[in-house]
């Protein structure tokens, strides 16, 4: 597989991505329609940006989404990170098996399910939907997607590190956040931003959780959506795809520059000896 | 525990370790499940909550005998002579079906280039795969009405250039569904193909051609069989969400496509009939629950080899 790509397989990655990414950049494209019909090109325009400014209804629903956003990854990360703790430091316990099913389950979940049954239960214990609701079911589908992702790096790196330092008198606790929690720290914050990113993202679960005065971005959206293609509409989804494009490629780029410095830092270690 | 020395060798942190995430899974992702099987054997009525009967207290033992034989399988016998709700389960484990098929016609020719490409642009692919799934599956399939529907994109270009002489009617039709599907859950496929055929040993395929095997053969005798593990990963993972996927036949499918989810989720928002909805989410779990456990397995399996 090292002799280079093939016609077919340069053929096949560009059509892919070509599959991938065509009706996403139609419709940034189209977001700058003067047009107010979505097929006729009227020329560019920024108007459907500044309409955006004046739709109350929808700033409001991205100030809740956006606090919802951050609460809720920030609970599921450092729940996450215990999961992950847990499946890979703790050893045997008793009901281990039904906990790693617990983690792995959501991951699947359709989320009908998941807000169906979460929905119930807030009704079941008499907690009034709202803020609260909302972000609570947020938190326990996207903690287990932090949890994924924090394990795989928990179980790649070296453990001798760990061992050394308890060795040396370090108490387990500490040696977690001196040692340990450093090394994973990049996998905790791309947990941290996919669990952002999901909870911005979430339509179904948020229908079925939320309450009056917690009406999300997405839940907006699809409201409209559902009475036709409008440029508006495509505004806001573009804002929104310009934002985590940035923020991926971003973070990518942060961890991968931290990542090359942890190799310097511990080659320079290792030379130094 | 082997390691004494492992974090958490103190019992009180261990046990706050492990229970912190064990109680918030417990109380809200496992006993909803529970909610969900006692009000499906609940009966509608026109109250709040809308199901009946509540379990009350306050009437002693004999509110507990009460509760308990007002419960009935009613529900599901609805489920099973309305026709309506056997076809939303055929016809959801069809397109998912279906669509897992064609991810990995799409997918696997994707991922074998990546991983075939050099080195250095690799995690430049990868990304690219990954970073139309942290885009909001809404605006995705939104994205999608826009290009389908008879006076959208395909149809004009498809117009414009002659190709058609009549616009074609995609959007609210199966076809359209999975088009949804496939490009929704496409990256879900990809990722795990890529993971297996990248780590592929290439000395085994250079082995084979040393002792004379055409491309073709070495393919279909090394290479597809030690990528089978991607294989299984990648179809479940995309075939079980799928399954009760709602946004894409509810935005795509139209009235005529009927998917479990989308009957759900009518059944509680449209009839807000609660018990009917828990009993068409218990079945759901029914159909589901061996290809979540198979996907279980796989996933723990590689986990600990990894290890």
């Amino acid at each position: 597989m090292t002799k280079g790509l093939s016609t077919v397989n340069v053929a096949a990655l560009t059509l892919g991505f070509a599959f991938l990414y065509l009706p996403i950049v139609i419709l940034v494209l189209y977001s700058f329609n003067d047009s107010q019909l979505v097929t006729v090109w009227g020329g560019f325009s920024t108007r459907w940006y500044v309409s955006l400014l004046h739709n109350e209804q929808l700033l409001e629903a991205a100030w809740v989404t956006v606090r919802l956003g951050l609460l809720s990854a920030t609970v599921a990360t450092v729940l996450g990170t215990l999961a992950a703790v847990t499946l890979t430091r703790m050893g045997r316990f008793r009901g281990r098996t039904l906990f790693s099913g617990m983690v792995y389950a959501p991951l699947v979940m359709p989320e009908v399910i998941t807000g169906l049954s979460m929905l119930l239960l807030f009704v079941a214990i008499g907690l009034d939907r709202g803020f609260l609701t909302v972000t609570i079911a947020h938190v326990t589908f996207s903690m287990c997607f932090v949890a994924v992702v924090v394990q795989s790096r928990l179980v790649s790196f070296d453990r001798s590190l760990e061992e050394a330092a308890m060795d040396l008198g370090c108490p387990p606790f500490r040696t977690f956040f001196v040692v340990t929690l450093p090394i994973i720290l990049p996998a905790v914050v791309s947990g941290w931003m996919l669990a952002f990113t999901l909870s911005i993202d979430d339509l179904v679960i948020s229908q079925f959780t939320t309450g009056p005065g917690a009406t999300t971005l997405p839940m907006r959206i699809y409201s409209s959506v559902r009475l036709g293609v409008k440029p508006e509409i495509n505004a806001v989804c573009s804002i929104l795809i310009g934002l985590v494009t940035i923020g991926v490629i971003a973070a990518s780029i942060a961890t991968k520059r931290a990542e090359n410095e942890r190799l310097k830092a511990e080659r320079a270690a290792a030379a130094g000896r | 525990m082997a390691d004494p020395k492992a974090p958490g060798a103190n019992p009180l942190g261990r046990w706050a370790v492990i229970g912190t995430p064990y109680l918030w899974l417990l109380v809200f992702f496992l006993a909803p499940f529970f909610i969900v099987l006692k009000i499906s054997l609940s009966d509608t009525t026109i109250a709040q909550p809308p199901y009946e009967p509540l379990l009350d207290l306050s009437l002693g033992w004999q509110g507990v005998v009460d509760w308990w034989s007002g419960l009935d399988f009613e529900n599901y016998w609805l489920l099973t002579e309305d026709e309506l709700y056997w076809f939303s389960y055929v016809s959801s484990l069809r397109i998912a079906a279906i669509s897992t098929v064609l991810m990995l016609l799409i997918g696997y020719p994707m991922a074998y280039a990546m991983a075939k490409a050099p080195k250095g642009i690799r995690p430049a692919l990868v990304m690219a795969v990954i970073l139309p799934f942290w885009t909001s599956l809404l605006i995705r399939v939104y994205a999608w009405i826009g290009i389908l529907s008879p006076e959208g994109l395909l149809n004009a270009f498809l117009l414009k250039i002659g190709l058609i002489s009549e616009p074609l009617y995609i959007m609210n039709t199966e076809t359209a569904v999975f088009i949804g599907i496939v490009y929704s859950y496409l990256p879900f496929m990809v990722l795990p193909l890529y993971a297996s055929l990248e780590k592929l040993d290439h000395t085994l395929l250079e082995a084979a051609s040393d002792l004379g095997s055409p491309p073709w053969k070495s393919f279909w005798q090394i290479t597809v069989p030690l990528s089978l593990p991607g294989v299984v990963a990648g179809c479940f993972l995309v075939f079980i969400p799928a399954v009760g996927e709602f946004v894409i036949p509810d935005l795509l499918g139209g009235s005529e496509t009927l998917m479990i989810g989308k009957t759900l989720y009518n059944e509680f928002f449209s009839n807000r009939d609660w018990p009917v909805s828990s009993a068409i989410a218990v079945l759901l779990l029914l159909v589901l629950v061996v290809p979540i456990a198979l996907y279980q397995n796989v996933q723990s399996r590689e986990v600990e080899a990894k290890k």
